[in-house]
């Protein structure tokens, strides 16, 4: 399963977040299942269209992804994945 | 709970900041949220839950709730515009001409509870336009379609202030829980007579100087709109053209400006609880350069129903003065004023924005001012 690692900005708001293995083979399969893991955090990534946030910013390996309205990008089992804040919305 | 008037409620772009007024001196009782940008900050009376409107800046807009007077948070989910709901974005049409893009969430710019008779009903405004309703003291939110979907929105909506549409006003009419009015920038002015099933442009008299036809039914620009509580026929705004008042419950707008000012251009508007001639702005240089006049500040209060205007600057800075008050800045509860500028530079006044004592001068921006009410 793909490793996911989190800015630690993320922490103000869920305590708990930790890197670690989540399921999926698209960058929305993994939100989905984080959504799963901590109740509330898609919120944080994607509005009400499941598209990214405009200030947050998600690399597989060290590129960013393509597809920021629909997430469909493909992650594979062995592949890192970063969730980060852009420095645009700082 | 602090006696109304006593406790003023701060959102800034570094979290919400309480002062409290004891001893005849404010002192900072509080700082909530520290590093969050606060759009809106209010105490229902109705409870006394405190609620913070923030933009997170990249996490989105966050809404949060404090039933224990600040001593601890929850999170409820918020508004979230439904599936389908389009925005439409004339100037930025896509190759295929289609001036339209999904409905997101962009910011929290006001929230206002219901009638007393409803508890549970809370009001908010929101950009890119929509106005949500919750019947649950806020846990679930709607947006409220029949405004959504009003005729006008597609050709005469657009954005001020903001990018796109902003609900930034909303008065309920403490003596008829089915009226309530609310305040669009740009837009105008709209009013619901029963409990939003139908609402009324309500922007006659008005005039918006930056359309080809300044006296159009919409595309208006109400910095703010205030009611008068004990005579809800009564509003004021404080619009980009002008400080306008309405006696007919919003079916004539008169032009209560002076014509050279100062109390013409500006943001906020407070209008007396009581007596329906008085109210007060705070005002900055026109449109084109949006300042305090001449690097002074000051504000205006009128006591005859707009007709004259008296200058207020005791205790307020005259000289190097660059601040400017957003909409929701200014607040009034019984003989109280308190402002918040861009600057964060803060005052209150105990005799009804006579003579003013600043705050302090090193506070975030701000961005609303609320007394907390009982």
């Amino acid at each position: 399963m793909p490793l996911v690692r989190f800015t630690r900005h993320l922490k103000r708001y869920f305590p708990s977040l930790a890197e670690g293995e989540v399921g999926g083979s698209t960058v929305a399969e993994v939100i989905a299942a984080l959504e799963q893991r901590h109740p509330g955090i898609a919120d944080f990534l994607v509005d009400e269209r499941g598209a990214l946030r405009k200030h947050v910013n998600v690399f597989i390996g060290s590129e960013m992804i393509v597809d920021r309205t629909t997430l469909s990008d493909r992650v594979a089992a062995d592949a890192e994945l970063f969730i980060m804040q852009a420095l645009s919305g700082g | 709970m602090a006696k109304t008037g006593s406790r003023l409620l701060l959102g800034t772009r570094k979290g919400l900041i309480t002062l409290e007024h004891e001893d005849r001196r404010w002192r900072v009782t509080g700082h909530h949220h520290p590093g969050l940008s606060i759009s809106y900050a209010f105490q229902d009376p109705r409870a006394g839950t405190l609620w913070a409107c923030s933009e997170t800046g990249h996490w989105g807009t966050k809404l949060f709730r404090s039933t224990d007077n600040g001593a601890t948070w929850d999170q409820p989910p918020g508004p979230k515009y439904p599936e389908g709901a389009v925005v439409y974005d004339t100037w930025n049409a896509g190759p295929d001409g289609t001036p339209t893009k999904p409905a997101t969430l962009k910011y929290l710019w006001v929230m206002t509870p219901g009638h007393a008779s409803r508890p549970q009903t809370l009001f908010l405004g929101t950009e890119p336009g929509g106005l949500f309703r919750s019947e649950d003291g806020g846990e679930n939110w709607e947006l409220v379609p029949t405004l959504w979907n009003h005729p006008s929105r597609e050709k005469s909506w657009f954005g001020g202030g903001r990018d796109e549409p902003g609900i930034h006003s909303i008065a309920v009419d403490p003596h008829d829980p089915d009226r309530m009015l609310v305040g669009i920038s740009c837009a105008g002015v709209f009013e619901t007579t029963n409990d939003g099933e139908s609402w009324s442009g309500r922007n006659q008299g008005l005039r918006a100087d930056f359309l080809p036809d300044p006296a159009a039914e919409y595309g208006h620009d109400p910095h703010f709109m205030a009611m008068c509580g004990a005579d809800p026929n009564v509003l004021w705004q404080q619009n980009h053209c002008g400080i306008f008042r309405t006696a007919d419950g919003g079916r004539q707008w008169k032009d209560v400006s002076q014509p050279e000012g100062p109390a013409r251009f500006g943001f906020p508007i407070a209008a007396d609880e009581q007596d329906p001639n008085v109210a007060w702005v705070v005002p900055a240089v026109s449109d084109e350069k949006r300042m305090a006049i001449e690097g002074g500040l000051c504000v205006c209060r009128t006591d005859d129903a707009g007709d004259r205007w008296t200058t207020f600057r005791a205790g307020l800075p005259q000289e190097n003065c660059f601040d400017i008050v957003f909409r929701h800045g200014l607040d009034v509860a019984g003989d109280r004023l308190a402002f918040g500028s861009t600057t964060g530079n803060v005052y209150a006044s105990s005799d009804r924005g006579e003579n003013w004592e600043c705050l302090g001068t090193g506070f975030p921006p701000v961005y609303s001012v609320r007394f907390a009410r009982e």
